[in-house]
């Protein structure tokens, strides 16, 4: 098998039962694994919801760990709305032509970075590095604050496997504290000072609340950012022809990015906590028990998508759910697209080649699955066109 | 050359022609309040929803079964409602009015 593949383990238990499950910290979670299950419990907030404990809705479970809730992705309907509304605009304006070009100037010296050195190990040296850098252009403040973000080295939320690290987690909440009175000291045009000058469905937000919504921002696009960028840079390792193919014909370069957001899901899955007694294709859940929507199991669901296990880059239709579905879908899905466009284009543009020298997977263990999802480290050589 | 003609939330009246692509990429191009295309097309977002007016349906035919099922979820959808990324500019929409449907 190839060393970018990434299997599909749902695949028995969705044909068979459509569901899976897991112990996380001995409060279990029943895996809801088809794509049209999966849309119909996201859709079903009133059901299956958000606003539940801080941290619970995450598998692995965070409420060991936090106390902040994350905004909007940990608010129910109606609240979350205004949330939503506020945040929206600011997380669309990667579709602004002065933040793409700032963007592709920051991609395109990540890639001569790779270009230059002997050897990159991408998951520390590449897509950390770029994601950082990128962050600071969704935040709006200086560029050089990445190397903070950088510094602390890919695991800052949680160590390494499933064990959550309470410590680790420590050193961004108390980072964003401070920035959080850094900005209310001197209030500037970057996300925390618009956040903390913010009314939200009627009244001002409080710290903890723009602490809740830094907090998702840092985390929710930093794994997942990762995971997409190394994994990209892997497959176009083995498919060099792949590469050729988006250089030739540009047009297919969107098509692209979506079919490889859809074979990685960046994010395996997300949990929500059932409100009532309920069932899920004829399973039962129980009220004050979990869910998982799997992302990663609905985006191979055979009954929608035609060879589900290839990489098809021009596959037209992909209704895929990488990015979520309904109401929580991903606040920042606009930025990590427009990371994968610049960055797919780059590559097309100045590497000819790219070979993997070495890797370790990054496999996540889920009850009676094993799911790769990326790499802990993928060491390639880039040659220059 | 097709004549399409999109009416906003706000009842904004913009009509626009086209002879290629799909009628999403028309309206983001002309910039349509409420028809974002986040996905480029593929069918994943539902950002591109519109209500195709009742006498114009013969115009862009019916939703594809995969079409059928993401609007299924979407709380604003009735029977006219398509993602006007998976209709195709053509000579046969001329005429065609198209409603966003926003997210309401
Ligand atoms: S543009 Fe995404 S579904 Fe039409």
């Amino acid at each position: 098998m190839k060393k970018s593949a990434l299997p599909d383990p749902f695949e028995q238990a969705r044909l068979e039962k459509g569901v899976g499950h897991m112990d996380d910290q001995n409060d279990p979670v029943t895996m809801v694994l088809g794509l049209k299950d999966v849309r119909k419990c996201a859709h079903k907030w009133q059901t299956f919801q958000s606003g539940a404990k801080p941290g619970r809705i995450v598998v692995p479970s965070e409420v060991a760990i936090r106390e902040t809730r994350q905004i909007p992705f940990e608010v129910d309907p109606p609240e979350h709305k205004g949330f939503r509304d506020l945040l929206d605009p600011w997380f669309k304006r990667p579709l602004e032509p002065e933040y793409q070009d700032k963007l592709a100037t920051i991609i395109h010296a990540v890639v001569e970075e790779a270009l230059n050195a002997d050897e990159v190990e991408v998951v520390e040296e590449f897509s950390l590095r770029l994601q950082s850098r990128a962050l600071t252009l969704l935040l709006n403040i200086p560029y050089e604050e990445a190397q903070t973000w950088i510094s602390w080295g890919t695991h800052v939320f949680r160590s390494e496997g499933e064990s959550l690290d309470g410590d680790k987690a420590a050193i961004l909440y108390d980072y964003i504290d401070a920035q959080i009175d850094k900005a209310a000291e001197n209030p500037g045009d970057d996300l925390y000072s618009v956040l903390l000058n913010s009314e939200v469905n009627g009244k001002k937000l409080s710290k903890e609340e723009v602490k809740g919504v830094m907090i998702l921002t840092f985390a929710g696009g930093r794994d997942t950012v990762i995971n997409a960028v190394t994994n990209s840079v892997a497959y176009f390792a083995e498919h060099p022809e792949s590469l050729q193919r988006i250089h030739d014909e540009p047009e297919i370069v969107n098509t692209a990015v979506e079919e490889l957001i859809r074979y990685f899901a960046p994010l395996t899955h997300m949990g929500r906590v059932a409100t009532e007694d309920t069932a899920v294709c004829e399973h039962a859940v129980k009220a004050d028990t979990r869910i998982s929507l799997c992302w990663a199991s609905a985006n191979r669901d055979e009954k929608t998508f035609p060879n589900p296990n290839e990489v098809v880059l021009d596959r037209k239709v992909n209704p895929h759910v990488s990015f979520g579905f309904g109401t929580h879908n991903c606040l920042g899905a606009t930025h990590a697209r427009q990371i994968m466009h610049t960055l797919v284009k780059t590559l097309a543009e100045k590497v000819k080649s790219i070979e993997i020298v070495d890797h370790q997977d990054n496999v996540e263990v889920l009850g009676e699955f094993n799911r790769k999802v990326g790499f802990h480290a993928l060491n390639v050589k880039f040659t220059a066109k | 050359m097709a004549k399409i003609t999109f009416i906003t939330i706000e009842n904004e009246e913009i009509t626009v022609e086209g002879d290629s692509g799909n009628v999403m990429e028309l309206a983001v191009a002309n910039n349509v309040a409420g028809i974002d295309g986040d996905c480029g097309g593929v069918c994943s977002c539902a950002t591109c929803h519109v209500h195709v007016d009742p006498a114009h349906v013969a115009k862009t035919g019916e939703a594809s079964e995969i079409e059928q099922d993401m609007l299924e979820l979407d709380d604003n959808a009735n029977e006219y409602s398509r993602l006007c990324c998976q209709i195709q500019v053509s000579e046969q929409l001329d005429g065609v009015i198209l409603r966003v449907a926003g997210d309401e």
